[in-house]
């Protein structure tokens, strides 16, 4: 049965299978830059779907990520910088019957359209946001980005960036999202379950994808990647499970009751009981927003990735629609030449 | 003297009606005298209601059969410091018993309802002319708040000018004493009062009015009977008291109406019906993605509440947000709008040119005022001619349609609709504030007179390969127009990928070619330079004219009645409006050399002349203003006969 968020599109009338993803473009990203895993297991989960590929549609900005619609064998838009949200929104909330995916960078959704992103997210419009975080602007070769690091030191900061990164799941959960998860592009198979979650929530999903640019920003996020090291930083959220990570499960997270804030303690037998159990449907954010801040924003120790909030909310183009309902049972579908003639008008004989 | 004559020069047309001739009525009580024209003007603080008393009388006007046209005039202020002179808000209507072009030049009644209204307006009055004031309003602090130092209503500053003092705050509050209101709300109610007077004066009928006040406040019923109480009262006023010794009647206008239904209409209301119309038309549904801006919100206010015609009213989180929306909702196969006034253009430019590189159809209809930046949000002006022309990065050819009255902005819609829907591209609408908030009797067009607008979306490959393959390209173009195929989102086998990298002519995959990319380039502009539009008619009754008068957009009223008087005066000149300014008709180099002199009248510094200029080696002269005020006929007379008479 499909998700009811896809309930309204056309299914596939035959199985497709991930070449019927791929289009006939030459992919022409750097040689070893993460995106090209992105795509592999977008393009491998698209068939999982049971779409008809011709309702699916991925939209986006300006970026090095920004290309990916040109690699999907569906119909696609490249748009301008930044506003790939805004446009996608405006194709959503027209056509019901369509699967629509963005396809965004730091850059693109986090600095020059930042603001189409946080509207997209509070109106929860029926968009699957892709957000390639790579920490760097690429495409115009290496300048600090909305997330990079403070004291980054880049092409056009030499000595050192001076301004405070955004943390992209935190903003999503501010700005109202009703569906944020994080991931990581290596991880294909953690990739590929956050994809499906999204795909299957009614609204906008944002999934922020941590990208490596192995170009000018390589190792960004090693320290998530790295078996050894990831075990002590990473914390992979599952509904429902206690959030324990490290060797063993080891360290948990807990309230703290003097704060009220999140921390991360070692699990022993005295607080196994109080390690918090992850709730991504809670109608509340505050959980999942404390959840956000545990990372260093340095370091990245204690990232979390997976669903962080997946709750239902009315969706805009639904409600958009149901007005469009509502007002033909009203008024009964529109008459032009009722309209035109109005209640004031008067007939001159010949 | 006459009311008439005082106003302005009469046109030929004004000419042959007669004016003050005794009528015979059945109340021979007071005298009634005939008129062929009447401009009123309304003017009041912001809050004193003159807007909703001007689009009243006009209303009552309308249905009476009178041409009318009017201007609303107000600052951007929504309650402007009380008594101020930038909080005074007006509404002329000029109406007639012959067919009129403009709301007009000088008043022949001013209703000024305080001081601050009295005197930033009396300067338009010309002496003779009746002003009707309320005398409750001039107090001393008021007069001195707008730097009357002694009463102008006994200081001899109004000799020569018909004045009626009525204490209309007091006459309100007496008449609705018997209501459970302060003093404070019954005054509120002396608009109505002041509407209920001039309907007498003028013989306006009142029902409509009643009919009005009793919808708007059937939930207040106090107030509803407090405001038809006024009403009355105001009606009473007129035929009781000795002050107003005369009422007036101008004949419906039925020579300048051909036969129809008819109703009064906006220049923004018009335009969105234009493009409920053009949507049914093309058989899609209409998306309008929109941010609020002066003055052209009407346009979604209008839009949102017609959503049984399955119109989607989006309000975006900015101008880019806006355009971008539309865009959207192009490329899934809607026919789509989005609508602002110039600094939302300069937001939206990178859209359009994205649109341009797209080439989805797409109307950006821009509701000019006066600029440069925030400019004058309320006033009226022609200067982004050049910014929908040129205001893109890139060689990024646009079409332009320029609505000329009120009504026309109608069919100025849906001909952008066609442009737009034909050649697939973004199209300009350039209205402006006079025509968006300005109205005029309108002829309700037969849905089956409305042009055919339906288009074919791609539904198969549209080539074939080298080695037989069926394929679908989606820049593969139409031989006749140049358009490519509108290929929209769930047609199984089209799948395709656009943006705004220069694309592959036929295929539209990303090419940096450079022959490539000058191809793609000229095409886009051959393709706006190919659209089909009609020719230029040019108005030249004598055959004999060396002079042509060239406009475009909203002047066309000032400039049709300023060439009017000219004529009427023995003057040979031709006329021309321009609704298409990219591409220009063909004709227009021709009707440009038939003539030895070419005059632009523009409210901007001469923009199209700057165009004309460029294109065509034309010399022409520019009379422009751009004080956010149309052009007044007489005016414009003047500048019409002084080039006329330049050899």
């Amino acid at each position: 049965m499909p998700a009811e968020a896809l309930s309204l599109i056309p299914r596939s009338e035959v199985p497709l299978a991930t070449k019927d993803f791929k289009s006939d473009q030459e992919v022409r990203w750097c040689p070893g830059c993460g995106d090209y895993a992105v795509l592999a297991a977008v393009q491998g989960f698209m068939p999982e779907l049971g779409l008809a590929k011709e309702n699916i549609v991925f939209v986006s900005g300006i970026g090095c990520s920004s290309r990916f619609p040109y690699y999907m064998n569906t119909y696609g838009m490249h748009s301008i910088h930044g506003r790939a949200p805004a446009i996608a929104t405006g194709l959503a909330s027209s056509r019901r019957d369509l699967s629509v995916w963005v396809v965004t960078g730091d850059g693109d959704a986090l600095s020059i359209g930042g603001n189409h992103l946080i509207h997209a997210l509070r109106r929860n419009v029926n968009l699957k946001i892709l957000l390639f975080n790579n920490r760097i602007y690429g495409l115009t070769k290496g300048q600090y980005s909305p997330t990079s690091e403070v004291g980054k030191i880049t092409k056009s900061t030499p000595m050192g960036s001076l301004d405070a990164p955004f943390n992209p799941v935190s903003l999503a959960i501010g700005a109202e999202a009703s569906f944020v998860a994080r991931t990581v592009d290596s991880d294909r198979k953690h990739l590929t379950s956050v994809l499906r979650e999204a795909a299957a929530h009614p609204g906008t999903a944002l999934v922020e994808i941590y990208q490596n640019c192995n170009i000018f920003n390589d190792g960004a996020f090693e320290v998530l990647k790295d078996k050894q090291q990831a075990e002590e930083a990473v914390i992979r959220l599952e509904h429902g499970q206690p959030i324990r990570f490290g060797v063993d499960g080891a360290k948990g997270v807990v309230r703290d009751s003097l704060t009220g804030d999140l921390k991360v303690v070692d699990v022993t037998e005295a607080n196994q009981s109080q390690i918090l159990v992850h709730d991504a449907h809670s109608a509340s954010p505050t959980t999942a927003f404390a959840l956000s801040r545990l990372a260093d924003p340095d370091t990245l120790h204690h990232t979390p990735i997976g669903v962080f909030r997946s709750t239902d909310r009315p969706v805009y183009d639904t409600l958009m629609s149901d007005q469009l309902d509502t007002a033909i049972e009203q008024y009964g579908k529109g008459d032009l030449a009722v309209l035109l003639t109005g209640k004031d008008s008067w007939t001159v004989a010949g | 003297m006459s009311v008439e004559t005082l106003a302005s020069a009469p046109t030929a047309t004004e000419l042959s009606a007669k004016t003050e001739q005794p009528v015979k009525t059945e109340q021979p009580v007071k005298e009634v005298r005939r008129l062929d024209r009447v401009i009123i003007r309304f003017a009041g603080d912001s809050g004193d209601g003159m807007q909703l008393t001007g689009d009243r009388f006009t209303s009552e006007t309308a249905s009476f059969g009178n041409d009318l046209s009017t201007l609303p005039n107000f600052p951007a202020e929504i309650r402007a410091p009380a008594g101020t002179l930038p909080g005074v808000s007006s509404f002329q209507l000029h109406f007639a018993d012959h067919d009129i072009l403009t709301p007009g030049d000088a008043p022949s009644v001013l209703v000024a309802m305080n001081p601050a209204a009295l005197k930033a307006n009396i300067g338009d009055v010309p002496r003779g002319a009746e002003v009707i004031v309320n005398t409750d309003e001039f107090t001393k602090r008021a007069m001195q708040k707008v730097g009357y130092d002694t009463n102008p209503l006994d200081d001899g500053s109004l000799d020569g000018y018909s004045v009626h003092p009525v204490p209309l705050t007091t006459l309100t509050v007496e008449a609705l004493k018997e209501f459970d209101l302060s003093r404070k709300d019954a005054g509120r109610s002396k608009n109505m009062f002041a509407l209920g007077l001039l309907s007498w004066m003028y013989h306006r009928p009142t029902d409509g009015t009643e009919t009005f006040l009793k919808q708007k406040f059937a939930k207040k019923p106090e107030i509803m009977k407090a405001n038809l109480a006024a009403f009355r009262a105001g009606w009473n006023f007129g035929e009781t008291t000795e002050d107003f010794a005369v009422s007036y009647e101008v004949l419906p206008a039925a020579k300048a109406f051909p036969t129809g239904t008819y109703r009064n209409i906006s220049g923004n209301l018009a335009l969105s019906y234009g493009l409920v119309a053009a949507g049914k038309q093309a058989d899609l549904p209409l998306y309008l993605g929109s941010y609020p801006i002066t003055p052209a919100s009407d346009i979604l206010h209008e839009l949102s509440k017609h959503k049984n015609f399955g119109v989607r009213t989006f309000q975006a989180e900015d101008e880019i947000a806006g355009i971008g929306a539309a865009l959207g909702a192009a490329f899934g196969g809607s026919l789509a709008v989005t609508t602002t006034s110039g600094p939302g253009v300069a937001l939206k430019s990178e859209t359009i040119g994205l649109a341009v590189s797209l080439e989805l159809p797409l109307l950006i209809v821009d509701i000019q005022r006066g600029g440069p930046s925030t400019g004058l949000p309320t006033k009226t002006e022609q200067a982004d001619l050049l910014q929908a022309m040129y205001g893109r990065n890139g060689e990024a050819p646009v079409p332009i349609v320029a609505p000329q009255t009120p009504a026309d902005c109608f069919d100025a819609a849906i001909e952008a609709a066609r442009i737009a829907l034909t050649y697939r591209t973004p199209v300009f609408l350039l209205s402006d504030g006079y025509l968006a908030n300005g109205s005029e009797p309108w002829r309700i067009p037969e849905v089956d007179e409305l042009p055919d607008l339906r288009t074919q979306f791609a539904q198969g490959p549209n080539h074939t390969l080298d080695d037989g393959t069926e394929v679908f390209w989606p820049y593969k173009r139409d031989p006749e127009t140049l358009a490519r195929p509108w290929a929209i989102p769930g047609t199984p086998g089209l799948e395709h990928r656009i943006g705004g990298i220069e694309k592959q002519d036929g295929t539209g995959n990303i090419s940096y070619d450079p022959a490539n990319h000058d191809f793609m380039v000229r095409t886009r502009q051959a393709k706006i330079d190919g659209i089909q539009v009609p020719d230029l008619e040019v108005d030249d009754p004598t055959g004999e004219a060396k002079l042509l008068v060239l406009g475009w957009g909203s002047t066309y009223g000032p400039i049709t009645a300023a060439v009017r008087r000219v004529r009427a005066q023995g003057g040979r000149v031709a006329q021309a409006h321009l609704r298409h300014l990219n591409p220009f008709p063909r004709n227009l180099g021709r009707v440009l050399g038939a003539y030895d002199r070419v005059l632009i009248p523009e409210m901007n510094l001469g923009q199209l002349a700057t165009l004309i200029r460029a294109r065509y080696l034309t010399e022409t002269m520019s009379f422009t203003q751009v004080n956010g005020m149309p052009f007044k006929a007489e005016q414009l007379a003047t500048a019409i006969q002084e080039a006329e008479d330049a050899r």
